[in-house]
């Protein structure tokens, strides 16, 4: 890591990664995947991923229950947004704050174990958030309906500046921006760049490699002097507070939250991003939440009519069989579609996507170095050797 | 008169019904090197596990430079100035061995734990010229960017080394540091070792292998069944007709 990521590639890496963000409503075009909506979840799931990989990628320990700070990002947010003010900077202040703040707990406790024992404890701690948001701490997160915003909330700062106005409740706002449509996307894919270069020198400080010594032998560390919980709890509360800050912009960009954004089924969505798009490479858990969130939007969008419409150039018995075979895995099965795509990766591609490119790249450039800076400097610490 | 710089103090440990250490008093002076020798089974294994925190003894107490090291976890131990190396190499598998040896300068020099997420080792030129010149001490410089798991046997041994000698410790202690290792490779350590103890650090070594011990060691217990039998200088262990009869037997006549 250290001869062959030199300053000049990190930069050439945040660079590339910055404009294929900020360009991405062009090149997502051909794929139909630019309208802001999409984008929004892109960055926003890709700040969680990148978060999440901070932990599982460079530790090795894996939660199952991190969308809980998911979850509390976006109540905090929706609070701020009730009581305080539409301007979207405390929220995502009270946001990371909060989720911090229960991620030193749920840290504190679940890291006095590791491996299976660590999921087991995170995954408990999740469910029963997810059912404490789900009907006991109901004045807070308002059950099942979820919390939302109404006409009648206090919105204290806001309305010391305006009388209230009647018409509606006011959007979210970035001092009187709208958070919605583009500049909604733009917001969070600026904060998406941010995330993405602190984890770019979290991965390239000592912390960092304090980090990967404990995932790839904690008894040496021990015996190196090193006390591996407090590592582990800074980067268990930096992935939390990571997690927050995505539960927050969504909240931003659709200013509602529910329980079942804890749910478990959520943390498990975190960890099949980062392992699809690259276990512990920079850029792999961008790309596998943008893998994941662009299938579930293509796949869980056939419904059986549409399948049929689509197939209507096959001959007509044909028709019908294909759409039996094809219908469980569209619609609402397509996690069907999303197991065999993980399975074929994890078989296939046990590096992830990220390993897939970089592959690629150094067969179609043999000889010389490959020149393709996302793909081939982007593995790192967990020691990828396809980049060299 | 050199001081006792490690101690071990009437150390006593049971498995169950199984006595492994009993009454065990072992007394390290600076800058020699200590070796602990004993048939299989004799509890020398256990008793390094007990002076490094992983086994905490049933009594007795060890002190390292007047302070308390049982009771106490093994980084503190570390911490204190005690580096081990193990019987099977305690590396880092999944990172380039230039990192592996980054690791103990970063313990060394900024403690148990620092939080500095936003520091560049990059930039910390000292700390890899450092790292890069142990590395060169063992002839593993020219393998400094692989992954250390492509190493072989005795390469780990040497990044092992180097690992516990970049620490400056005050005190080393080495678990069998030639187990399975061919003729030529044995020969290699014990001149390593041989250099390090001209350096003036202690160590306390335990070995199998009656031509290190000798090579090696200024002072010698004899450990048999958890009980200390004999200590002095190899010349009167070697001597030593209850050591002769415990353990060396036909060894002895070799040498």
């Amino acid at each position: 890591m250290m001869k062959q990521t030199s300053a000049t590639k990190d930069l050439i890496i945040m660079l590339v990664f910055i404009a294929a963000v900020l360009t991405a409503p062009i090149w997502l075009t051909p794929i139909g995947a630019n309208y802001p909506d999409l984008l929004q979840k892109f960055a926003i799931y890709g700040i969680f991923a990148i978060g999440f990989n901070i932990l599982f990628g460079l530790t090795g320990y894996l939660s199952f229950g991190h969308a809980v700070f998911l979850g509390i990002g976006s109540y905090a947010a929706v609070w701020s947004f009730k009581l305080l003010t539409m301007n979207i900077l405390p929220a995502i202040l009270f946001a990371v704050m909060w989720s911090g703040l229960f991620s030193v707990i749920l840290g504190y406790i679940s890291l006095r174990r590791s491996g299976i024992y660590f999921s087991i404890l995170t995954l408990a701690f999740a469910q029963m958030s997810y059912n404490l948001a789900y009907s006991v701490l109901t004045p807070i997160t308002n059950g099942e309906t979820g919390l939302q915003l109404r006409l009648a909330d206090p919105r204290y700062i806001d309305n010391m500046f305006t009388k209230a106005v009647s018409e509606g409740i006011p959007s979210t706002n970035l001092f009187g921006i709208k958070m919605s449509g583009y500049s909604g996307f733009y917001f969070c894919a600026v904060v998406l760049i941010i995330c993405f270069w602190i984890s770019l020198k979290i991965f390239r400080s000592p912390f960092g490699l304090t980090l990967s010594g404990i995932k790839s032998n904690q008894h040496r560390m021990k015996y190196t002097g090193f006390n591996p919980r407090p590592y582990l709890l800074a980067a268990f509360v930096i992935s939390g507070m990571y997690a927050g800050l995505a539960g927050a912009l969504l909240a931003v960009t659709d200013p509602l939250a529910g329980a079942e954004r804890m749910q478990w089924t959520a943390s498990g969505e975190v960890v099949l991003m980062t392992i699809l798009g690259g276990l512990g490479t920079l850029i792999g858990p961008v790309i596998g939440a943008g893998v994941i969130k662009y299938f579930e939007n293509i796949f869980s969008s056939i419904g059986d009519q549409n399948l049929f419409e689509m197939l209507s150039w096959l001959p007509e018995g044909m028709q019908s069989i294909v759409a039996y075979v094809i219908s469980p895995f569209v619609g609402s099965g397509w996690h069907l579609t999303l197991g065999l795509v993980f399975m074929l990766i994890v078989i296939f591609l046990p590096g992830g996507l990220v390993s897939g490119f970089s592959k690629l790249a150094s067969t179609f450039r043999p000889k010389k170095k490959t020149p393709q800076p996302v793909a081939s400097t982007v593995s790192n610490a967990s020691g990828t050797k396809e980049g060299e | 008169m050199e001081n006792t710089i490690f101690h071990v103090d009437d150390v006593e440990k049971r498995f169950g019904g199984l006595l492994a250490l009993s009454d065990v008093d072992l007394s390290v002076k600076e800058g020699r090197t200590h070796a602990i020798i004993g048939p299989n089974g004799a509890g020398k294994s256990t008793l390094l596990n007990v002076c490094v925190g992983l086994i905490k003894p049933d009594r007795g107490t060890v002190t390292f430079d007047g302070e308390l090291v049982t009771g106490k976890q093994p980084y503190e131990i570390n911490q204190l100035g005690i580096a081990r190396v193990f019987q099977t190499p305690e590396i880092f598998p999944d990172l380039p061995l230039i990192e592996n040896v980054i690791l103990p300068v970063l313990s060394r020099r900024d403690g148990a734990y620092k939080f500095a997420p936003f520091a560049s080792l990059r930039r910390d030129k000292a700390m890899l010229e450092e790292a890069e010149h142990y590395l060169e001490d063992m002839g593993l410089a020219s393998q400094m960017n692989n992954l250390a798991s492509a190493l072989s046997r005795g390469d780990k041994r040497r990044l092992e080394l180097a690992m516990c000698l970049i620490q400056h410790p005050r005190l080393l202690l080495l678990d069998e540091p030639t187990a399975g290792m061919a003729r030529h490779d044995t020969n290699q350590t014990i001149e390593l070792l041989q250099k390090i103890k001209a350096g003036g650090m202690t160590k306390v070594i335990i070995e199998h292998d009656m031509h290190v011990v000798f090579s090696l060691a200024d002072y010698i217990s004899v450990l048999a069944q958890g009980k200390i039998i004999a200590e002095g200088t190899p010349e009167e262990v070697k001597n030593d007709p209850k050591v002769r009869e415990a353990y060396l037997g036909e060894a002895a006549d070799d040498e």
